[in-house]
């Protein structure tokens, strides 16, 4: 469709004029004139909702929300036209079946050998020998070998080596849908350890004494501490709601040595609906302070983030403080006790802290333990009351917990942002599904990529230059603030309005401070030459004339390094006043503001010559050029600058 | 007045200071005329603090049995408690540090007294004189003089002897003019932007009181300002209602038909009381260790003070954007011209001026756009937030401005060549301070107290490179464009730097802070050395080229 507009949210004066393109797995909207057409590129897999509005003058809107938070404004002159991409798009952005998904067309041009090693990139098993398991007290149980007990579980699963298949069956029987305790972290230096499952169907009175046992292995795999905690992350009142339904919580008088505690923490439709108000805060058009702060509160979405925090932080203590074994569990144990449970490892462990590490824990804690990503972030059509932010708010707590830690972190915000952003993408296999056993029959290891494997091979956009191995912010347990410390948890303006980068700090202190790293690495090899090279030269006095040569290039080499010198930044709309300025007929609207950035642009490359005011020879004008706005060299996703997804459109 | 005759009880032992995430310290209290000492004898741990009385803004007194307990509020926030045994140790203690915070002359204030330990190298107050600005302007125009004309202060008590006018108005028209305007503040040059000579004036409201006065002088004054043809604005920091209610006692504003060259735009910046009230909301806010999330945000959006924040940065970006967007001349005033316009032409000169970004560039700024145009500071800045006494001229006006900067800061990180430890150091000294700096509520006052010969400069102890080395920002480069802060909401944070300064932990942060540090230290040093070694090998090149030839 051509002459579409494409409104920009924050200046009502500026639309970009352009064509819509409907692929069979992109939206496109390519703008006009500029010789840099200007693409914008939407997954239909992001499609959240898709609003046609009334008919204009102009044109007829139409309004696209998508589930990375970006929300396209489009004016299509046709009302015909818009209908038929509404009607389009509403097929698309709801495919019925897996294999219509973008995973299985998306081609990164990796042979055979390369998408498998891509796949081994995280291994559990591996994960579970560094937490020092298989020992003494816990062991590999083979008991789900075929999905045969519970098929949310993984066909692996550790359990403590008390535990006989009687018992671990008999307790599944027990809980709901089957999901028995089983581990999820293990700390070798107490011996302490998080396990998970769900609800037990207790009822108001009924009990298991193969569960009994259960808990009972648990405590004692733990022989420093003489009990158990079990933490029901639902509030208490949904915990007793759920006794009517033969399900419940664990009655302290029945399992020996447990102690038993709440931490309230809603359910996923409370979740859904506070993001959705929060959402809508963050949609209004120049709201005042009053307006968004006071929809933030209402939103209550902060104070959701701080439940599932304060949870993980008493897991977290009682496993590193106290030396005691915790169990965790929900009402079916894949939702907020997945968060719940990778929060406190997170916490616990420092390596789950770096990358790898991180790619480990959302593998471990989320993939395998069957958390519903396809119910939950809806890629395929299916009930909207399943849709739920949970993953979401798990990569917020991590947010929360960067800004508490600068340093201790190896991944920066936009490591968390990427994850999210392919949560919903289904551009690779690892959130496919809802369970293990899904994904084994759907082969998705042999038919798609793992995100994972593309993560590493760009990790160096991911790091967070704050991060040192030996700092000691990346040693041991963190410790939150925990009880009044509210002001602690902050709006994410990076996630919830990443795509108004007009909201964002103008130069990023990450990327900068990348770059200075970068150069002092360039720096150093440098220095190797050179100090070479003048060993050679007070040896032998000879080839001065190419040793020469070779060093300008360098030199050049060096100059060129990390420049990026877009400041593209123009004021908003700070008074409506303005526009109506009589005097200033001729230019108004948005020719002046193209005209502007002209002017801008041209203002920069003369005012070079004022900041350069370094003497050449010193080489610190290597520095003045190294602007820090990243603006430009954000890998981003969606803007089809990957090369690869490019070339596979092409095709 | 002698001050040992406050203190009743100079020495007391065994006293225990709590302090939030610090053990309780045992130590000893003493009191002297300005300063609350408290040393702890600890071996391992041996520690001072030196609080001055002028930083004390309340004190309350509790008691259990005969273990007294003070509480102590500084005017930078801070909240300490000292544990005193003994019942009346405790009452003397109390009423002298009460008294001696509250000392009525200046005079007396710890600046007159203070004798620095360092050397002084240059001296503060003789760093930003009005002629060296005025030099700097004459290198890029002659439209504009300097005037002398309120010498002896007699034409205007609050502004500074000299002040910079167009060329084409004489004195004896500025004397008209400063009948006109309220408490005589006429308009004069704030700003001139060299990129498109346009300017920024401030002033005070016109006195066309209910019949609509005029005067030619006034609007000859401020035409001189425009190119031929062009427009000007004229930004008047408050609500048109304000405005016009204004005119009922004998102010007002500019009318269409007297000045149908200048477009007037209004906005609404709060004042006084509402500011201060605005503040003691959101600082007992965030001392509130109780309430859950939802109070928390409840009452940061109650206290306002980030509407007040956003209000300010918005105008203070409309008079950039007339000034640079829409080559226009600017004049901001308010009321008296001392308060919410000094913010807005300080804010607009950080967003277009790169030399206000500066550590220079932002002391002059302070010291012409504040402390020479007179900006009250010993009246506004007397209470801080925990003050009971309800007085009609205390406004955190200058702290405002200090968070505005520090937004636009936290916006272009890399652009400022101070950090955010050197704006909480001036919130300090603005407060209480051992300099004379902020003495006085204009340059009359200064003069007449003889602050330049009886006591220290700010200017003098912070230009030192032991201390600049603190407050300089290891990101900056020199970024010579135009910064536009985004204004809204989510773009703007509370300021934790002083609004939770004391409640919550920093170590992990300043760790952060210190990392980057050394990160930039690291890059600087490989470049020296880089630049050594490719020296060291051109030189030895050319020396065997020299041997060749030869």
């Amino acid at each position: 469709v051509e002459n579409v507009r494409l409104l920009d949210r924050l200046s009502s004066r500026k639309a970009a004029l352009g064509t819509l393109y409907l692929t069979a797995t992109h939206v496109i909207f390519v703008e006009n004139g500029s010789e840099t057409r200007k693409e914008t590129w939407v997954l239909h897999s992001q499609i959240s909702s898709i609003e046609k509005q009334a008919t204009t003058a102009s044109g007829c809107p139409l309004l696209i929300r998508c589930k990375n938070f970006q929300v396209i404004q489009l004016i299509i002159p046709q009302e015909r036209d818009c209908h038929d991409v509404y009607i389009s798009l509403i097929r698309l952005a709801r495919p019925v079946k897996y294999e219509e998904l973008y995973c299985f067309s998306f081609n990164p041009k990796l042979d055979k050998e390369e998408r498998e090693q891509g796949w081994k990139l995280v291994d559990l098993n591996e994960e579970y020998n560094r937490m020092g398991i298989p020992n003494n007290y816990w062991q590999i149980s083979d008991v789900n070998r075929d999905y045969g007990v519970c098929d949310s579980y993984p066909t692996e699963v550790y359990v403590p080596k008390s535990a006989t298949a009687h018992i671990i069956v008999g307790s599944s029987k027990f809980r709901s849908r089957r999901r028995f305790p089983a581990l999820s972290y293990y700390c070798k230096e107490n011996n302490a350890s998080i396990c998970r499952s769900s609800q037990p169907l207790s009822g108001f009175s009924a009990r298991c004494l193969e569960d009994e046992q259960m808990l009972q292995a648990i405590r004692k795999a733990n022989p420093g501490s003489d009990f158990l905690y079990v933490v029901d992350t639902r509030p208490k009142l949904n915990a007793m709601a759920n006794r009517a339904a033969g399900k419940g919580y664990e009655n302290e008088d029945n399992y020996s040595n447990i102690k038993f505690q709440f931490i309230g923490i809603e359910n996923i439709h409370v979740m859904r609906n506070s993001l959705q108000k929060m959402l809508e805060v963050c949609e209004l058009k120049s709201p005042s302070m009053s307006d968004f702060l006071w929809g933030l509160e209402n939103s209550g979405w902060l104070k959701h983030i701080k439940a599932i925090m304060d949870a993980g932080i008493f897991i977290a203590k009682a496993v590193a403080e106290e030396g005691v074994s915790v169990l965790v569990h929900c009402s079916d144990g894949w939702d907020r006790t997945a968060q719940v449970c990778s929060v406190a490892s997170l916490l616990l462990d420092p390596y789950y802290r770096t990358m790898k590490g991180f790619m480990v824990l959302i593998e471990k804690d989320w993939v395998s333990f069957g958390h519903k990503f396809n119910h939950r972030y809806g890629n395929l059509d299916g009930d909207p009351k399943e849709i739920s932010p949970v993953i979401d708010q798990f990569i917020e707590c991590v947010w929360q917990l960067m800004e508490q830690y600068p340093c201790a972190f190896e991944f920066n915000e936009r490591f968390l942002i990427h994850i999210q952003h392919h949560v919903y993408s289904c551009q690779f296999g690892n959130f496919l599904c809802n369970s293990q056993k899904e994904r084994r029959q759907l082969k998705i290891q042999e038919r798609t990529y793992s995100l994972w494997a593309h993560l590493w091979k760009n990790r160096a956009d991911y790091l967070n230059p704050l991060y040192r191995s030996d700092h000691s912010q990346t040693q041991g347990t963190l410790h939150p603030q925990m009880a009044p410390c509210n002001f602690l948890y902050k709006f994410w303006s990076g996630m919830y309005n990443r795509f108004e980068k007009g909201l964002h700090p103008r130069q990023s202190v990450t990327d900068y401070l990348m770059a200075v790293k970068e150069e002092s690495q360039q720096l150093e090899e440098e220095l190797e030459v050179l100090r070479e090279r003048l060993a050679n030269l007070q040896k032998s006095q000879l080839n001065y004339n190419e040793v020469n040569s070779k060093q300008q290039d360098r030199s050049k080499q060096l100059g060129l390094s990390t420049s990026n010198n877009s400041l593209a930044n123009t004021p908003q709309e700070y008074s409506n006043d303005l526009k109506s300025f009589p005097s200033r007929s001729p230019s108004q609207g948005d020719e002046e503001d193209s005209a502007l950035i002209l002017t801008q642009d041209n203002l920069k490359s003369s005012d070079l010559d004022l900041s350069a005011n370094s003497d050449q020879e010193s080489g610190v004008e290597d520095l003045s050029c190294r602007s820090p706005s990243g603006g430009g060299c954000l890998p981003s996703e969606d803007s089809g600058k990957d090369s690869d997804e490019a070339v596979f459109l092409a095709a | 007045m002698e001050f040992a005759e406050l203190i009743k009880t100079p020495r007391a032992d065994n006293v225990v200071l709590h302090r939030p995430f610090y053990l309780a310290v045992e130590g000893t209290l003493c009191l002297t005329g300005h300063h609350l000492i408290f040393s702890s004898r600890r071996q391992d741990n041996a520690e001072e603090l030196w609080l001055l009385h002028s930083n004390i803004d309340s004190i309350e007194k509790r008691f259990v049995g005969s273990l007294g307990t003070i509480i102590i509020k500084c005017k930078d926030l801070r909240i300490i408690q000292l544990d005193i045994p003994g019942m009346e140790e405790c009452l003397n203690i109390a009423s002298s540090i009460e008294a001696l915070s509250t000392l009525d002359s200046v005079t007396l204030m710890y600046p007159f007294f203070y004798r620095p330990m360092f050397e002084i190298i240059e001296d503060g107050w003789r760093s930003f004189l009005p002629d060296q600005e005025f030099e700097l302007l004459t290198s890029v125009t002659d439209e504009w003089r300097l005037s002398c004309i309120n010498k002896e202060f007699s034409v205007c008590p609050s502004y500074p002897p000299v002040v910079i006018v167009p060329k084409s108005i004489d004195d004896e028209a500025l004397r008209k003019v400063a009948m006109f305007r309220h408490g005589s503040r006429f308009p004069v040059l704030s700003y001139y932007h060299k990129k498109n000579g346009m300017v920024m004036m401030r002033s005070s409201q016109p006195l066309t009181g209910t019949n609509g006065r005029r005067c030619k002088e006034d609007e000859k004054l401020i035409n001189a300002t425009l190119r031929p043809g062009k427009r000007g604005y004229i930004i008047d920091t408050r609500s048109l209602n304000v405005a016009q209610q204004a005119r009922a006692k004998g102010g007002g504003f500019e009318q269409e038909a007297h000045y149908p060259q200048w477009r007037r735009i209004h906005k609404c910046i709060e004042r006084f009381n509402i500011l201060q009230e605005s503040l003691i909301k959101l600082v007992e806010a965030c001392n509130d260790q109780s309430h859950n999330m939802d109070r928390w945000l409840s009452k940061l959006e109650a206290s306002n003070w980030l509407t007040h924040i956003k209000e300010i940065l918005t105008a203070a970006c409309l008079a950039a954007q007339c000034i640079d967007r829409e080559g226009a001349s600017v004049l901001v005033h308010g009321t008296e011209g001392t308060d919410s316009t000094l913010q807005v032409t300080s804010l607009a000169q950080i967003i277009l001026d790169p030399r206000c970004r500066t550590i220079r560039g932002f002391e002059s700024l302070v010291v012409r756009e504040w402390l020479q145009a007179g900006h009250p500071f010993q009246q506004r800045c007397a209470q801080s937030a925990y003050s009971n006494s309800k007085q009609k001229w205390e406004a955190p006006v200058f702290l405002l401005f200090l968070d505005c900067v520090w937004q636009i800061l936290r916006q272009f990180p890399c652009s400022f060549e101070f950090n955010e430890q050197f704006l909480i150091m001036l919130f300090e000294h603005a407060y209480a301070s051992q300099f004379g700096t902020f003495l006085g509520n204009n340059e009359n006052e200064r003069s007449k107290l003889k602050l330049p010969q009886k006591t220290m400069s700010l200017w003098s102890w912070v230009n030192r490179s032991e201390e600049l080395s603190k407050f300089q920002n290891p990101l900056f480069e020199a970024n010579s464009l135009v910064i536009w802060p985004s204004v809204a909401p989510q773009s703007l944070q509370l300021w934790e730097g002083v609004f939770l300064r004391w409640n919550r932990p920093s170590k992990f942060l300043d760790e952060a802070n210190e990392e980057m540090f050394n990160i930039i230290k690291y890059n600087k040093e490989l470049q020296a050395k880089v630049n050594a070694l490719r020296r060291q090998l051109a030189e030895m090149e050319t020396d065997d080229r020299m041997q060749e030839n030869l």
